[in-house]
C-alpha cells in the first residue's frame, strides 16, 4: 500500500511499516522546549525519575518566549533552565540568539526524512525541510528527553495542490492565511498536510517556512513538503550532513485532496480573533493602525526583512504608527546588517528588538493598548493573545505591515508607489 | 474513574490563550496561582463559580493553539474534573491525558449551562441527571487510557521506566 510523506517518515522512525491510524512508539531525532514549556518538563522530567537526557546532542532548550526577562518570576524559570542545560550538559540557546524554530533549522540539525518533537506548537515549521516534526506538551517533551523516543497516532493526511505562480505582491503568507480561511481553525486536525505544487515549487525555502509554521492554524499536526534543490542549498549553508529526501507514493491515500489556483490570489488578512477569519486585504483597508510588527517564527527571517526594506527604505513609517522589529535569530539580524536592511529599516523609524519571538505572544516587547489596532506578520491573533484583550490583531504578509506601517492604515501593498 | 458536578458551557475554537493567558503562563509554575486566572478573557467570573468536581463543556476543537500545558494544569488545579467537547484540538488532548485531566469526546448540544452531569469514564456514559438522559461518549484509544489509569505520562514512566503502551 502506498505511504504518504508522514507515513514514511513514522515508518522509518519505528522499524515497521505503518499507515493512517496506526498508534507507535517511534525514536526521535531531536527534542527542543522553550522558556514557556521547559520550566514545567525539567519539574516532570524529575518526577519521571529522569536522570540524563538520552543524547546531549540531539536535544536543546530555548529562551525566546520572554527574552530578555521583563521580570523576575520569568528570570527564576529562565535561571532553571540554565542550570538544568548546565548540569545534563547539553546546548541552551540564550537571550538574543533567535526564536526556537529559525535556531533548529539553522543548527542543521534538521533535514529531510527528521523527526522531531518539540514543546511549541509551531515546530510544524520543520515540514518544510521534508522533516515530521510536531508540537507536543511539557511532560511529553520530558519523555522524549529521556527516552529518546515518543508515541504517536499516524496521522491521516490532507494534500494541497496549489497549482500555478503566485502574483507580484502576494506572498507566501497570502497563501496559507488562504488556506487557513478555506479549510477553517480544525479542518485538518489531528492531520497531517502536504503542501505541492507548482506554486510552492516556485517558492524560495524561506517563503516555505511559512507556509508549514502555520499547519497548526488549521490543526494539523505537521505540514509537510517534498524536499528540492532548494531545500538542499538551503541546508548546506548550515551543515555538511547528506540527507535522503522523502516523497509520497504514487498510490499513497489521502484523506481529502485539495486543489487550488493561486494565480488570481491577491493580499490576505487574517481579522481579530479568529486565524481564519481571512479576508483580502480590500475589505479591511483604510482601518488606522498604531502598531505594527515585523518578525516572529512565521515571517521573521532575512527575506522578510528584505521585502519590508524595500517598501520602507527612503522614506518614514507613519507618525501615529510604531513599527517593532524581531529578527528571527541573530544570524538573521547580522545577515540583514551587511545587507543594510536594519539600517534603511531604523531610518525609517522602526524599533528592533532582541532575535527572538518579540511582542507575540504578549509577555513583553510591546503590549498594544485598549482599543488599538496591530498589524503584524505573526501567526495567531485570538484575543488577548499580545497581552491586551482589548486589542484587535490582523495577521499579514510583511510587505502588506510595511506597507501599513508606511501609510498608518491597512494597505494593498500593490498599492505603494514606486515598489 | 466516576465524577459529578455541573456544567460550564462554552462554544467552539476554545483556544489556550482563553484557557490561560500567556502573560499569566511564563511567570510562575504554581498552578494554584494561574488556576485564578483560568478562562479569564472569556469569563472573568470563571474561577470563583466553579464547585469541585464540576465539569467545562465545549463545541468543537477545543485547547487550539499553543502546546502549554498549563492549560489542562490550570483547568485541573481550579477543580474540573473532566472536560467534555465535541472534538479536541491534538496537543490539548494530548497534554490532557499526559496530566491526568480526563477528557471526553461527545455530543455537547445535549448539555445545557449549570446541568448536572455523572460520568463513568470506564462504562463510558454520560447522565445528564437534569433533563434525565444518557449521551453515549467516544472511548478513548487504548493508549491514552492506559496513560490515564496510571494517573499521567510522569507516573506512567516512574512505574514502567519508559513509555509501555504496546
Ligand atoms: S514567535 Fe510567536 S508563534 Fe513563534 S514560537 Fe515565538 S511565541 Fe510562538
Amino acid at each position: 500500500m502506498g505511504q504518504t510523506i508522514i507515513e514514511k517518515i513514522i515508518s522509518g522512525h519505528s522499524g515497521k511499516e505503518v499507515h493512517a491510524g496506526d498508534i507507535v512508539v517511534a525514536r526521535v531525532d531531536y527534542v527542543m522546549g522553550q522558556d514557556g514549556t521547559a520550566p514545567l518538563a525539567i519539574r516532570a522530567f524529575n518526577e519521571m525519575g529522569g536522570k540524563e537526557v538520552f543524547d546531549r546532542d540531539r536535544v536543546a532548550l530555548v529562551i525566546d518566549h520572554s527574552a530578555p526577562s521583563p521580570n523576575e518570576g520569568v528570570s527564576s524559570l529562565h535561571q532553571l533552565m540554565r542550570e538544568f542545560a548546565a548540569e545534563k550538559d547539553f546546548r541552551l540557546y540564550d537571550v538574543g540568539e533567535g526564536v526556537c524554530h529559525q535556531l533548529l533549522p539553522e543548527s542543521g540539525r534538521v533535514g529531510p526524512g527528521s523527526l522531531v518533537i518539540g514543546a511549541d506548537s509551531h515546530t510544524c515549521t520543520y515540514g518544510a525541510l521534508n522533516a515530521f516534526s510536531t508540537g507536543v506538551g511539557s511532560t511529553d517533551l520530558a519523555g522524549g528527553l529521556i527516552s529518546g523516543r515518543m508515541w504517536f497516532k499516524v496521522p491521516e493526511t490532507v494534500k494541497f495542490v496549489c497549482n500555478g505562480n503566485l502574483p507580484s505582491g502576494v506572498y507566501s503568507k497570502d497563501l496559507i492565511l488562504y488556506l487557513i480561511g478555506d479549510v477553517t481553525a480544525d479542518g485538518a486536525t489531528y492531520m497531517a498536510a502536504e503542501y505541492t505544487g507548482e506554486a510552492i515549487a516556485a517558492m524560495s525555502q524561506e517563503a516555505r517556512f511559512t507556509v508549514a509554521n502555520m499547519a497548526i492554524e488549521m490543526g494539523a499536526k505537521a505540514g509537510l513538503m517534498e524536499a528540492d534543490d532548494k531545500t538542499l542549498a538551503w541546508l548546506r549553508r548550515f551543515s555538511d550532513q547528506r540527507y535522503t529526501p522523502v516523497s509520497a507514493d504514487t498510490g499513497a491515500v489521502y484523506s481529502r485532496v485539495l486543489e487550488y489556483d493561486v494565480s488570481w490570489l491577491e493580499p490576505q488578512v487574517a481579522r481579530p480573533h479568529r486565524v481564519d477569519n481571512v479576508a483580502p486585504v480590500k475589505d479591511v483597508a483604510g482601518r488606522p493602525v498604531a502598531q505594527a510588527v515585523l518578525g516572529t517564527c512565521t515571517n521573521g527571517r532575512l527575506e522578510d526583512l528584505r521585502i519590508a526594506a524595500g517598501i520602507l527604505g527612503g522614506r518614514k513609517v507613519h507618525r501615529d504608527v510604531r513599527l517593532i522589529v524581531a529578527p528571527a535569530s541573530r544570524r538573521v539580524l547580522l545577515d540583514a546588517m551587511a545587507e543594510g536592511l536594519i539600517q534603511a529599516l531604523v531610518e525609517a523609524g522602526a524599533a528592533i528588538v532582541t532575535p527572538g519571538c518579540g511582542p507575540c505572544v504578549g509577555t513583553h516587547n510591546g503590549v498594544p493598548s485598549d482599543g488599538e489596532t496591530v498589524i503584524s506578520t505573526a501567526n495567531r491573533n485570538f484575543k488577548g493573545r499580545m497581552g491586551n484583550s482589548k486589542a484587535e490583531i490582523y495577521l499579514a504578509s510583511p510587505a502588506t505591515v510595511a506597507a501599513s506601517a508606511l501609510t498608518g492604515k491597512i494597505t494593498d501593498p500593490r498599492e505603494v508607489p514606486g515598489t | 474513574m466516576k465524577f459529578g458536578g455541573k456544567s460550564h458551557k462554552f462554544g467552539n475554537d476554545v483556544n489556550t490563550d482563553y484557557i490561560i493567558s500567556g502573560k499569566y503562563k511564563f511567570k510562575t509554575l504554581d498552578m494554584k496561582e494561574l488556576a485564578k486566572h483560568v478562562m479569564e478573557d472569556l469569563d472573568p467570573q470563571f474561577y470563583r463559580k466553579v464547585s469541585a468536581g464540576d465539569f467545562v463543556v465545549a463545541g468543537t476543537n477545543f485547547g487550539c493553539g499553543s502546546s502549554r500545558e498549563q492549560a489542562p494544569l490550570a483547568i485541573k488545579h481550579a477543580g474540573i474534573s473532566a472536560v467534555l467537547a465535541k472534538s479536541f484540538a491534538r496537543i490539548f488532548y494530548r497534554n490532557a491525558i499526559n496530566t491526568g485531566l480526563p477528557v471526553v469526546e461527545c455530543d455537547t448540544d445535549q448539555i445545557d449551562p449549570g446541568d448536572e452531569l455523572f460520568i463513568d469514564l470506564a462504562a463510558g456514559v454520560i447522565t445528564n441527571k437534569t433533563k434525565g438522559s444518557n449521551i453515549p461518549v467516544k472511548p478513548l484509544p487504548g493508549v491514552m487510557l492506559k496513560i490515564l489509569n496510571d494517573g499521567g505520562l510522569a507516573p506512567h514512566f516512574r512505574k514502567h521506566g519508559g513509555f509501555n503502551l504496546q
